[in-house]
């Protein structure tokens, strides 16, 4: 095994996943003349930023003239429950329309206002009608606009159906990774002068979900194992509004668009049960806090039939609905024979993002590991603790072409040869093959299995101290287990579906091990992170952020301050903004 | 790509479509049997018939506008317009090519193999032509309409008939098929990238496509209304079914 | 509806050679053949060679030939079949290994394709532009494919006679189509249809809209509509003549 052949690729940003972020980080790398190269695990154009639904929130002030910048940080901050990165809110809010309006000069199309400007809907948490849409299928179109300019530029190589099992290191600084193609196994050394992971969250950790396969945590664990520091991994959101029948379909996700759009959460008795939630905000309160309100109603026995809550859409015009919401429409009516014209939909939470991630800087998106850089869902600090709807997409775009335009630079004052530690690859490609050397390991599927059922049982929607302890022993256990699986089946690396999970397997451990530790450490209830033992908010962890990292003795998990915020942005934090009045049912 | 192809498993013998849960060879069958039969009664009618069908206020649609002399079958001056017509239309081409040519007969169903496929890049580039065939049909249409009107009024009196419904009924028919055609929709606005900026076009183009929405089933409605309308006058002008509601 | 066992054949083989092998599958309500096929991945066959993405019919990663037609494995309900069911890959592609294809050929012929090209006027224009929503309603049709090249393993031009050096297919019609409706676009790829993407090999047959998982009218509104803009420039010398004539005046 010593002498497993591999091919060398040589480039000068290489971007890991092909998501928004990666694809908007590759074309900013590439504008800065830099060859790039995008490594992906499946085709490109299928990431999981595909699924986003409801839009990308972007403070252009097309439907509600007032709409500032300010309101869009204030609305993040107060959504984040004020553990946000500051910086990265501020430059988020202040940049998420230029990047909206550059995407439509590359193609992109949204919908349109009668002025013909972008329209923006309503949604969960922002003050004003804010989020430039497609229907309900915003997340395409972005990938698809992102795509269909990237293949065209001379500079950028797209290496699809790839996945990275680790990274390399030269003296402390990001230097390259180890890969291997899905298609024949074969394995691939990339040599890089700067590194960029965009490879999304690791939902894929718990049993129902709104997240595709890919969300495996592989950024998290390829930063972890190259040393750099994550951040808030404790705060996973669950979104309000996922399929619950029929199981086939349970964990699909029900865009926040159908609430934005006039949808009604009712429970079991018809009741408009957000009344007593958020009397304000109502159905478009913030995530965490329908999430919570849908589980409190099943729990008093006022849940739906399969254990959830009724959401209706059914009084507005059948005409509008399929316009508006035409995925929606086809989804429940394809999965569920369900028409949400007519019929009001079953929802309960199902797991959506992982706000926590790898910790970077807030205009760089540089890790704590030199040369390494990470944007989109991999990354933390913009969201806190508790995302809004539609700030994750303006998130990819923002924070992707930052981190491209960074890493960039760093490839450009780091231009000499790049030097590969040999016996680190060696090392690698021995872990990497091992699953295909054990003949009678357990199952990489069902210890999949296993720590999905874990994740689930100990870092529900509420937590306690018991549970995360021991969904963390458990979590160990399996750890312990992995390293022993077998890829099963004759087949060997071509297309080995046993062996992919393997890989995936190990990813997602280190996700789940972050989330336990984070999460016993921060003893409060803030946004998405909420414990029965400890049901308030303590003032004095608004200052911290949990960090977890490698050590001697395993994951090291602390809290870390935070540069404390500057007045100017304190106090448009507690400014008050005028509500805006909806005029007519446009 | 060969190798590849090599290791193909054997198709299964009775595709099922699961989005039109009928037989994969109901489409081609009933193309075959309803526009062939059709086909051959045109022939039949254009090249053998010498009497004009025309009888009293009548006057069938493959025969108007009535042309001066009987050297040849009155059709033949009429019919090259709706057959070039539907010939090059964009339904027919579906209806035909699944239907007599077998490219393909069904969808995901294996082809015949008959030398390489030109698609319409060769013999069937007249195709293209489709607009031109439209613009005489629209001409012919003008007339057909007249001949209408005209079958209400029959030697001073307004008259109402078996004849005089099916003309309506026809001429309405033929003009959803015709209005509706894809080349239409083209030509009022399809061509706009800005069909906003010009809104007469853009309702123009609205209605078109209400109308080319259903292009297929106007293709086939108006097939039997002028078969029957043909034939119901054609009969009478034969004398051979009575009549009795005019002396 | 009780819960059943289906006979399930999957097609297992490389570019060597291969057979259908059957799994017998429990079902549950609601449970679509993806389900099935992953059950198998998981429990018969964990080198059971799939793709798959999303699960939620947003992705078209999950493209195989269920029963013989093209369909999304995420979106075909298991009771919509009968007790056995035969899955295999996509026919048009080559095989890579079990239900997964190379569809690398569909990446290359985007790359062909004149991208996105805004007049000078309009890219110079420091204001953010302005479309109607009318305008944008023709060319969001096509917007909505997930590229799930169903379409392209229908298309029996591509299919059947495996003409992919004369035609792009039909995915491929409705990107150019989305970019020549495309309000702010002033690119001409007329010549490149008439051309390099053959549309004229194109006969109408409508399989690509039959198959589509999107409902996208890939031949009424994309197709056709394209063929029509190439006659305007090649078969119409009577608009030919009244386009010079007009240009001539402004």
């Amino acid at each position: 095994m010593a002498n497993e052949p591999y091919d060398t690729v040589d480039t000068d940003v290489l971007v890991i996943g092909a998501g928004g972020a990666g694809q908007r980080a590759a074309i900013a790398a590439a504008e800065a003349g830099c060859q790039v190269l995008v490594v992906c695990k499946s085709l490109l154009g299928k990431a999981h930023t595909v699924m986003a639904e409801g839009g990308m929130a972007a403070a252009l002030a097309n439907v509600a003239g007032a709409d500032t910048w300010e309101v869009h940080f204030q609305d993040t901050m107060k959504g984040g429950k004020l553990i946000n990165n500051w910086r990265m809110a501020h430059i988020h809010a202040t940049e998420a329309p230029e990047r909206v309006l550059e995407l439509e000069r590359w193609g992109a199309v949204f919908d349109r206002t009668r002025e013909g400007y972008i329209h923006q809907r309503p949604f969960g948490a922002h003050t004003y009608p804010r989020l430039a849409h497609i229907g309900d299928r915003t997340g395409l179109e972005i990938i698809r606009s992102l795509q269909d300019h990237l293949v065209h530029m001379p500079n950028i190589e797209v290496h699809m159906e790839t996945t990275v099992s680790s990274l390399l290191t030269w003296e402390g600084r990001a230097v390259g990774a180890l890969a291997y193609r899905r298609v024949d196994g074969a394995l691939v050394v990339y040599r890089a002068k700067a590194v960029l992971l965009a490879t999304g969250g690791a939902g894929r950790i718990y049993r129902v979900t709104s997240n595709s396969w890919e969300c495996t945590g592989d950024g998290v664990a390829l930063a972890y194992h190259a040393g750099a520091q994550l951040q808030d991994c404790e705060m996973v959101q669950f979104h309000p509004t996922g399929m619950v029948w029929p199981p086939g379909v349970r964990g699909i996700l029900v865009t926040e668009g159908v609430r934005g759009e006039g949808g009604i959460l009712r429970n079991s008795r018809g009741e408009r049960f957000m009344v007593n939630y958020d009397p304000e905000r109502m159905d478009l309160s913030s995530r965490d806090v329908v999430a919570r309100a849908i589980n409190a109603e099943v729990e008093a026995g006022r849940g739906s039939p399969h254990g959830g809550a009724f959401l209706d859409i059914s009084h507005k015009s059948p005409e509008y609905i399929r316009r508006k919401l035409p995925s929606m429409y086809e989804q429940f009516l394809k999965l569920a024979k369900v028409d949400i014209t007519k019929e009001p939909m079953e929802v309960a939470p199902t797991i959506h993002y992982f706000m926590g991630g790898v910790r970077v800087g807030a205009e760089d998106g540089a890790t704590t590991v030199p040369g390494l850089f990470a944007a989109g869902e991999v990354a933390s600090g913009l969201h806190g603790a508790n995302r809004l709807g539609g700030n994750s997409l303006s998130d990819l775009l923002v924070f992707g072409k930052r981190a491209g335009d960074a890493a960039a630079v760093f490839a450009q004052d780091h231009a000499g040869p790049v030097k590969i530690d040999r016996a680190q690859v060696e090392r690698a490609i021995e872990e990497l093959l091992g699953p295909l050397h054990r003949p009678d390991g357990e199952s990489p599927f069902a210890l999949e299995e296993e720590l999905r059922d874990v994740c689930t049982e100990y870092a529900p929607l509420i937590r306690d101290r018991e549970g995360l302890e021991k969904g963390l022993e458990r979590t160990l256990e399996l750890a312990e287990r992995a390293a022993r699986c077998s890829a099963g089946g004759p087949t060997g690396r071509a297309f080995n579906p046993g062996w992919h999970t393997a890989q995936d397997l190990r990813n997602m451990l280190v996700s789940a091990e972050a989330l336990f530790r984070c999460a016993l450490e921060r003893k409060e209830s803030r946004g998405a992170h909420a414990r029965r033992d400890y049901p308030d908010l303590d003032p004095k962890l608004e200052a911290v952020n949990m960090v977890a990292q490698k050590s001697e003795g395993g994951m090291a998990c602390f809290p870390v301050e935070r540069e404390p915020i500057p007045d100017e942005l304190r106090a448009i934090i507690d400014k008050k903004f005028p509500r805006f009045e909806l005029e007519e049912g446009s | 790509m060969s190798v590849a192809q090599a290791a193909r498993p054997p198709r299964p013998a009775g595709l099922q479509n699961p989005y039109s849960r009928l037989p994969d060879w109901f489409y081609p069958a009933n193309v075959v049997f309803w526009l062939g039969l059709f086909s051959l009664y045109g022939i039949l009618v254009t090249f053998f018939d010498f009497t004009p069908a025309h009888f009293g206020p009548y006057l069938s649609p493959f025969d108007s506008p009535e042309v001066a002399g009987r050297v040849l079958p009155p059709a033949l001056w009429v019919v090259w317009v709706p057959f070039g017509f539907r010939l090059t239309c964009y339904y027919y081409r579906k209806a035909y090519f699944r239907g007599f040519l077998w490219h393909p007969r069904s969808c995901a169903a294996t082809e015949p193999a008959r030398g390489t496929y030109w698609g319409e890049t060769r013999f069937w580039i007249f195709n293209n032509l489709h607009r031109f065939a439209m613009y005489v049909t629209v001409v012919q249409l003008a007339i057909l309409w007249l001949d209408m009107v005209n079958s209400f009024w029959y030697r001073g009196h307004i008259h109402f008939g078996l004849g005089t419904a099916l003309m309506l009924v026809n001429v309405v028919c033929l003009s959803a098929y015709t209005f509706g055609c894809h080349a239409f929709r083209h030509l009022v606005g399809g061509n706009r990238d800005c069909l906003s900026c010009y809104r007469l076009q853009y309702r123009l183009w609205k209605g078109v496509t209400v109308l080319n929405v259903n292009h297929t089933i106007w293709a086939w409605v108006s097939m039997f209304t002028v078969w029957a309308t043909d034939l119901y006058i054609r009969l009478l002008s034969h004398g051979l079914i009575p009549h009795g509601l005019w002396s | 509806m009780a819960d059943r066992t289906v006979k399930l054949s999957i097609f297992r083989g490389d570019p060597g050679g291969g057979d259908m092998v059957t799994y017998e599958v429990p079902t549950q309500e609601g449970m679509v053949v993806l389900d099935a096929v992953l059950w198998v991945q998981s429990h018969r066959a964990p080198d059971l060679a799939v793709r798959w993405n999303c699960k939620a019919a947003k992705c078209g990663s999950c493209s195989a030939e269920i029963d013989g037609f093209p369909r999304l494995m995420c979106k075909s309900p298991i009771d919509e079949y009968g007790d056995e069911i035969s899955v295999r890959p996509m026919h048009t592609f080559p095989l890579i290994r079990d239900l997964v294809t190379d569809v690398s050929w569909n990446y290359e012929v985007n790359k062909r394709i004149q991208p996105f090209t805004p007049s000078e006027a309009d890219l110079a224009d420091p204001q953010p532009w302005r479309m109607q929503q009318e305008d944008v309603d023709r060319v969001i049709e096509f917007r909505k494919c997930i590229e799930c090249f169903l379409c392209q393993d229908v298309c029996h031009v591509l299919r059947s006679h495996g003409q992919k050096d004369a035609f792009f297919g039909p995915r491929f019609m409705i990107r150019i189509a989305s970019l020549e409706m495309h309000p702010k676009d002033a690119a001409d790829r007329r010549p490149l249809l008439r051309g390099e993407a053959g549309v004229g090999m194109c006969n109408i047959t409508k399989c690509c809209t039959e198959v589509c998982p999107e409902h996208i009218h890939i031949t009424d509104n994309g197709i056709i509509p394209m063929k029509e803009r190439m006659a305007d420039l090649y078969f119409d010398p009577l608009r030919f003549v009244a386009g010079k004539l007009m240009r001539g005046r402004e």
